[in-house]
Formats: C-alpha cells, sequence, structure tokens
C-alpha cells in the first residue's frame, strides 16, 4: 500500500512537473516575495540602487512615464508621497521601463526634462535594456510596489494602484497606498495588498 | 456570467441599430433600460457613457451574435494603431454576426477636446461607448481575474465561449480567434 501511495506520488509529481507553465518564473513578484535590487541611471546622472539608502525602512517603487496619461495623472499625487515618506523612511522611486525607441517620449533625454519642469523630489531611472521590470512583474505604468527592508531583504508588501481614483485627486476614497505604508510603518497587517487599474502597456 | 450577460445585452442592443436607423447616431440608449449616465452628441453621432454598474446591467441577449469588445483610448497608442483591424473586423465579419464595441477609456474631462475629434476624423464604423467609472479595482476584475489594466485589451464573447486578450492584435490574428467563434 504504502508503494503505491509513494508511486502515485511520484506519478503526479511528474506529470505536474510537465505541466507546469514554462513562465512561471516570469510572472513577477507577488506580496511577500523578496525584491530584487538594482542599479539603474537616475536623471542626475548618478545610479541609484536600494541598497545606497541606509536608514531607509522601505521603498515605493512606481513603474512610470513621460508618455502616460494616467502616470501623468498622478504625478503631483506621487510627489506628495515622496515628501510625506521620505522622511519617514519611505522613499519614492520612480522606474521608467518603457523602451525609448518604441516611446521616444520616454527616451532618457525627455525623463531629465519631466523630472526638471515637475521637480520631482525623487529618482527617476531609466530601465535600460527593460531588465527590471519583468523581474518585478510590472505590467503598467503606473504600477506601485510597496517593499519593506528587512533583514531577510527587500519584501514586497503592496503592489498595484496609487489610489482608488485617476480622475481626481479629491475624489479620492481609498489610498491604497497611504494606507499600505502607514499600516507597514506601525507593523500592522496591510489591508488591500494587491489592487487593479488602467494604465499604460509598457512598450517594449 | 455576469459579464457575459452584459456583453450580449449590449450588443443586443448595440445589434438592433442597423435594422433601425439610417443616420450614424448611436442609438444603445433607444433600446435599452438602462439609461447611460449621459450622452455625449456629436454632429453625426453619440457616444452613450456607462458606469460599470450601468454597463452590467444592460439585461438582454442576443445568441446569434459573436461580440468583439475592445478596451482602448486615443491616448494608448498601441490601440489606436490596432483600430483599423477591429474594423476591418467589423466589415468582414458583420454579415457573419459579428458586432465589434470599442469601449473607450479616454478621461472623461477630455472627450470634447479628445475623444470627439478623434472619432470624427476616424469615421468608425463600430459602435464606441465610454466608460466612465474611476472605480477601476472594483470592475477590472469583473472583466477578467487576469487583466492586470493594461490597455488594449479584448474580450470576445458568444453563447457558446468566451476569451479574454491582453495584448495588441494584428488583422490575422484577430481573424484566426473570430473564426474560432464562428465556426
Amino acid at each position: 500500500m504504502r508503494t503505491i501511495n509513494t508511486l502515485i506520488i511520484v506519478v503526479v509529481a511528474l506529470f505536474l512537473s510537465a505541466f507546469s507553465p514554462p513562465d512561471k518564473f516570469n510572472d513577477g513578484y507577488e506580496v511577500g516575495d523578496k525584491a530584487t535590487d538594482f542599479e539603474l541611471k537616475n536623471v542626475d546622472g548618478n545610479t541609484v540602487s536600494l541598497s545606497d539608502y541606509k536608514d531607509a525602512k522601505g521603498f515605493l517603487v512606481i513603474f512610470t512615464c513621460n508618455s502616460c496619461p494616467y502616470a501623468r495623472a498622478y504625478e503631483d499625487r506621487i510627489i506628495a508621497l515622496d515628501k510625506k515618506y521620505k522622511e519617514k523612511g519611505v522613499p519614492v522611486i520612480a522606474i521608467n521601463p518603457n523602451n525609448p525607441e518604441v516611446q521616444p517620449k520616454d527616451s532618457f533625454e525627455e525623463m531629465k526634462v519631466r523630472a526638471a519642469n515637475k521637480g520631482f523630489t525623487f529618482p527617476y531611472l531609466l530601465d535600460e535594456g527593460q531588465e527590471i521590470f519583468p523581474v518585478y512583474g510590472a505590467q503598467r505604468t503606473p504600477h506601485c510596489f510597496l517593499l519593506e527592508k528587512t533583514d531577510e531583504g527587500n519584501i514586497v508588501k503592496y503592489i498595484g494602484a496609487v489610489d482608488d481614483n485617476y480622475q481626481d485627486a479629491d475624489d479620492v476614497e481609498v489610498t491604497y497606498v497611504e494606507d499600505a505604508i502607514n499600516a507597514m510603518l506601525d507593523n500592522k497587517e496591510i489591508e488591500i495588498k494587491n489592487t487593479k487599474a488602467i494604465g499604460c502597456s509598457i512598450k517594449v | 456570467m455576469k459579464w457575459i450577460i452584459v456583453v450580449t445585452s449590449l450588443c443586443f442592443v448595440v445589434g438592433c441599430k442597423s435594422e433601425k436607423t439610417e443616420d450614424k447616431s448611436f442609438v444603445l440608449s433607444e433600446f435599452s433600460e438602462v439609461q447611460p449616465m449621459n450622452i455625449i452628441e456629436a454632429e453625426n453621432f453619440s457616444i452613450p457613457v456607462y458606469d460599470f454598474d450601468g454597463f452590467e446591467k444592460l439585461m438582454n441577449n442576443n445568441k446569434d451574435k459573436t461580440y468583439v469588445v475592445n478596451f482602448w483610448a486615443t491616448w494608448c497608442k498601441p490601440c489606436v494603431n490596432e483600430l483599423p483591424y477591429f474594423e476591418q473586423l467589423y466589415t468582414e465579419y458583420k454579415k457573419e454576426g459579428v458586432e465589434v464595441i470599442l469601449v473607450s477609456l479616454d478621461f472623461p474631462k477630455k472627450v470634447n477636446e479628445i475623444l470627439i475629434p478623434f472619432l470624427e476624423e476616424k469615421k468608425l464604423n463600430s459602435n464606441v461607448v465610454l466608460l466612465d467609472d474611476p472605480k477601476q479595482n472594483h470592475w477590472i476584475p469583473k472583466v477578467d481575474k487576469d487583466w492586470s489594466g493594461a490597455i488594449p485589451a479584448t474580450v470576445i464573447i458568444n453563447e457558446n465561449k468566451r476569451s479574454f486578450y491582453e495584448k495588441s492584435f494584428t488583422f490575422i490574428e484577430l481573424e484566426d480567434e473570430v473564426k474560432d467563434f464562428i465556426k
């Protein structure tokens, strides 16, 4: 009986392994996963890594860009988030995931212009070679990943939208990202860990 | 399931258009008990505006048709690039009972400034509706649980089959998918 059980388990395991999708590991992060660090070029000419921030408690990594109207609708709110939470140890790190050859408005030069015009208070990095956004699993702009810095690395705590109203900051009812950061800093359970929103597809 | 009802009902309503009117007005509202939140009137057409609940309540069904529902916006370059394929699909497969519905996710505040001139210029034959519902986290999963929210995105649906695509189409790819539904 025991051997039969073992045999069944082996057969099932073989079956499952044979049919598991090949892109299983390319689907990006889920809440609870450890997020990779990176070394990307900032609009100020320096490179930025998460490990540069010795005193940070976490990071709000936002994949965003110049060209997407949804991303632009959130720029002021992202600046406000950075100002509010940088001093609490959770700075915004913005990454442009788009291929500038496909969307010239998202070239490094244009990023510099946009960052200067809007007065970005946070790094605005180019995902050169587009290697980082697929690892995170960013699917659109804007797409937020809240990370908590722990002894085991940077752990993903929230994935999704900034808040629940892209059209008008005054009509926002749920501030997803703020709620998540506040809970994280208070060592409380984050209530809403994943949200969906319309956004621009990432240009590859 | 709800979504199926929505789309089929929406389309039933839309389907009546051709037999009913000669002008280019989009007359969805005339046939629906669910009033759109708003109807945007332009010179040669009108666009009904729905929130998702309204969109969902359009109760009816037309089992003979296959519906191709494309989520797009004027600001979405790959969406605009593929619109001609949806138009071509509609033109070539209308006779086979294929309806194309272009669900615009343009910013409602920019409709007069951007969407209307765009539609005037493109002279689209497919039906255009505006989905004005900022509570996206509520309705995106109702369209499809796997949809990240990126556009373009398309649902093809009839009484037997339903598929969701978060991708751009070429005409050939679109035609291949639709052929699976009408064979």
